[in-house]
């Protein structure tokens, strides 16, 4: 088949594929960071054992997520040599300092302290535990740092110039390269969308106990403080998405105008929903006029190229209008506008109903509503995350408009020569093969943690009993063991 | 030019805290199935490793990183030329790190994390022998240094499997000496543990100087540096000696040489790469006989001056802070695993 020989659309596929999975786990061990180690530190201040058996199930759930979320970020690290070496040999000068840095400052930081965290409980002093929760939820948020500025580097490059020979991307200012036009907006807007991904997925948790009323003060604990930090984050998150908004519209020309579906010069208006008709060059739209030229330059008529006349200049010279994808990337932004404003209506019925005494524990369809309530920011950040990547087709290293002369790259001619077209289609089917065995072991683990709930630690309360009945001998040990998985398949 | 010399045996340097801490890591992996009997020494086996195998698969990632940024071309090349034993590696890794955490997670698919523990941990063991074996012998590339031979068939060869085995029997023997150090003293498991020391450290050996003698007498010493060769048969030496010393240690039953014996066999895995490091020099992926391309070098492969200062700046400050979390959670964790540590493993049996 045609597409199975198509080695540059195998490795785009393989990748998406391979980033679209990882960020889902990502979002929620750095949004559940943050939880667990507000969490760690309340029930290390108030040393009430309600406090301390959240703070448990919050470890162990943040834990099964983070393991995903690491083993499928090697396949990342991996990914730019073993399927986009003419990538890494262009950009490598710039490109592989931030991913050394990331692995040094933060997945060290990360890992080690997560040791700690799950292990050195009753091992290590409780401030030094506590600091280790923080400093495990730090190296991740770190580590969103170097991934993004590597990133932003690839929307808008800076503090680059082109070798002499053409061959390569070569570094001239590092700062400069780091803190591009967009590294920053980009940051803040990621990092706080990944912090309302844990808000809600520990409020969907809360809402299910409101649902089967178990844990009742638990899960108010639970759904009020992911409350208050999805509304702290989606508040922020109106500033960071703005600066975003900003960013693309002064840097990046032909994302913008996928993103409203121009083609023609105009004042590009905000569309609520809409279509693009690629074949016709048409948008049927509901918008508000002049919206996008509002938000972006604060005044309501300024007029911005469409592709048409993109693709007139030298710059972009390289875009062929009919092969863009302009209806992908405005619905794909449009799906996450539309995402936002749910997780808004979420927050306010969540905070207005869920307080203490609230009267949300007699309804029933806002308990639902909030159960599957993070299938929203999870719609959002992967359409979020589609539209930033596929905006920047058919470039993989844009070539925005402040970005040094000649520091550009089309994604067909950055993946390996050496890798064959067959070897791709064995490693997407292994990827979905894994992958899925990946998801289907989480969801079991967090499953059980859930079912499991915020009670009271078994093993503090076990901990004379199990140093007797080892003591006595380990064949005992083993027989409990055996008899109680027994129990639990019977429970099943 | 200095720091790209610099940054080659940085890269080794990081290959070796890979080669060292993950060895043992992956050593008990594969020895896990054959060794520990039951839950509760699996159990046993899994918080030996609990703590510390994230951080040490970290430095898989930075030293991987650091190739990256430091030597683009030779990155780009050896990623894409291994391709499917770079993904086989890449996927043994993955289910091996979600075995951890789901097998303390949950108690009915247990074999099935079992069975990714081992592979995972077996996969790599052998595949980054055969790995460096291809680097050392040479790939076929083309005039753009793509590598151009067979996809993974093209990279087996009777050299590069037998550093294959070599990479095994090392990290086996460090995986049985680090459980052997860490598995309660007197249990079976910790004897058991001890006594597979002996064996793979002397299998270690013997593949050692049949490797030797391979490169010496078969490939030749044409290529490699002279300048280096008093440094080559040091290192080479060190090798030897931190084995036997190891062999003679596993004799005494007492936690101290339990504790020396594998810290000499970590000494001779840091050894083994930056003899490695010392044959190439200053080559990074040699060329064979039939490829058009020629060798990937440091000063072929090498990023600007300016890219190279910036790292090394990174590696200043971030290196000493890695080396104190490695203090912390070394010592945090010190001693043999106890009833009392096992509650968090088995606590997910609830």
């Amino acid at each position: 088949m045609d597409l199975f020989a198509d080695q540059v659309l195998m490795s785009r596929i393989q990748f998406a594929l391979t980033a679209g999975y990882h960020f889902i786990f990502v979002p929620l061990t750095i949004g559940i960071g943050l939880l667990m180690s507000i969490f760690v530190t309340r029930a290390n201040r108030t040393k009430r054992p309600e406090d301390d058996a959240l703070a448990r199930m919050w470890v162990k759930i943040y834990t099964a997520s983070f393991a995903i979320g690491v083993a499928t970020g090697i396949t990342m690290e991996f990914s730019f040599g073993t399927n986009w070496a003419n990538y890494s040999r262009f950009v490598g000068d710039i490109f592989g300092a931030p991913l050394a840095a990331e692995a040094l400052f933060a997945f060290f930081l990360e890992s080690i302290f997560l040791g700690i965290v799950i292990f050195g409980r009753g091992k290590v002093r409780p401030g030094f535990y506590v600091a280790s929760a923080w400093l495990t939820f730090a190296g991740s948020a770190l580590s969103a740092l170097w991934i993004l500025i590597a990133n932003s580097w690839m929307q808008t490059p800076a503090g680059a110039e082109l070798s002499a020979d053409g061959s390569q991307a070569v570094i001239t200012d590092f700062f400069a390269a780091a803190f591009n036009p967009s590294t920053l907006p980009r940051y803040g807007h990621t990092v706080l969308a990944v912090l309302v991904m844990g808000a809600f997925f520990m409020m969907a948790v809360a809402a299910w106990y409101l649902l089967k009323k178990k844990h009742g003060a638990a899960a108010r604990t639970m759904l009020m403080t992911g409350a208050v930090v999805g509304v702290l984050s989606t508040a922020g998150l109106l500033v960071f998405a703005h600066a975003s908004a900003v960013e693309v519209w002064e840097e990046q020309p032909t994302k913008l105008a996928m993103m409203e579906g121009m083609y023609e010069t105009e004042v590009p208006g905000l569309a609520a929903v809409g279509i693009v008709d690629e074949a016709a060059q048409e948008i049927t739209a509901l918008s508000v006029p002049g919206g996008t030229s509002f938000l972006a330059t604060g005044t309501w008529d300024t007029e911005y190229p469409g592709l048409n006349d993109l693709a007139a200049t030298e710059k972009y010279g390289d875009i062929v209008v009919e092969d863009m994808p302009v209806n992908f990337v405005f619905q794909t932004y449009h799906l996450m506008v539309a995402g936002f404003g749910l997780i808004c209506i979420c927050l306010a019925l969540a905070l207005i109903f869920g307080r203490k005494k609230g009267n949300i524990q007699n309804m029933r369809w806002l308990q639902w509503l909030l159960v599957i309530s993070p299938i929203f920011p999870f719609l959002a950040i992967q359409t979020g995350w589609l539209t930033a990547e596929v905006g920047r087709q058919p470039y993989v290293v844009y070539p925005s408009t402040t970005g040094p002369d000649g520091v550009y790259m089309l994604t067909n001619t950055g993946t390996s020569v050496s890798v064959q077209p067959f070897e791709l289609v064995i490693t997407l089917v292994l990827f979905f093969a894994v992958y899925l065995l990946l998801f289907v072991g989480w969801a079991r683990v967090i499953g059980r943690f859930i079912k499991e709930g915020p009670v009271a630690g078994a093993p503090d309360g076990d901990t004379s009993d199990a140093g007797i009945v080892s003591a006595s001998s380990p064949e005992k040990e083993d027989a409990l063991v055996v008899e109680e998985m027994a129990l639990e398949g019977g429970e099943r | 030019m200095e720091l790209a010399v610099l940054w080659y045996f940085l890269v080794f340097l990081l290959i070796a805290g890979y080669f060292i801490l993950d060895g043992f890591d992956l050593g008990a992996g594969v020895l896990y199935p054959f060794i520990a009997k039951g839950e509760r020494e699996q159990a046993i086996v899994r918080r030996a490793l609990g703590p510390v195998w994230d951080g040490n698969e970290v430095w898989l990632l930075t030293a991987g990183g650091a190739l990256f940024a430091a030597f683009p071309d030779a990155y780009a090349t050896t990623f894409s030329g291994f391709y499917l034993a770079i993904m086989l590696v890449l996927f043994a890794l993955i289910v091996r790190a979600v075995s951890f955490e789901f097998w303390a997670g949950e108690g009915s698919w247990r074999p099935v994390w079992n069975v990714c523990f081992f592979v995972g941990s077996l996969l790599p063991a052998l595949l980054f022998g055969v790995a460096a074996g291809n680097v050392i012998a040479g790939i076929p590339m083309d005039a753009q240094g793509n590598y151009s031979g067979v996809p993974l068939l093209g990279l087996i060869s009777p050299f590069t499997l037998l550093c294959g085995v070599f990479s095994l029997v090392m990290f086996i023997a460090a995986g049985a000496c680090w459980l052997a150090l860490k598995a309660p003293v007197g249990t079976p498991l910790q004897q058991r543990a001890a006594k597979l020391r002996l064996p793979s450290q002397l299998a270690s050996v013997v593949i050692f100087l049949l490797l030797s003698g391979w490169v010496l007498g078969i490939m030749g010493t044409d290529g490699m540096p002279d300048d280096l060769i008093l440094v080559r048969w040091l290192l080479a030496l060190l090798v030897l000696v931190c084995l036997v010393y190891g062999i003679v240690l596993d004799r005494q039953a007492s936690t101290r040489a339990d504790l020396w014996s594998f810290l000499c066999q970590s000494g001779a895995a840091g050894a083994v790469v930056f003899l490695g490091a010392c044959s190439l020099f200053p080559v990074l992926v040699n060329a064979s006989a039939d490829s058009v391309g020629a060798p990937i070098t440091l000063m072929t492969a090498g990023a600007s001056e300016l890219s190279l200062f910036c790292m090394t700046v990174i590696l200043c400050i971030g290196l000493p802070l890695v080396l104190v979390y490695h203090v912390i959670i070394y010592r945090t964790f010190r001693g043999r695993v106890s009833d009392a540590d096992l509650e968090p493993e088995m606590a997910g049996q609830g």
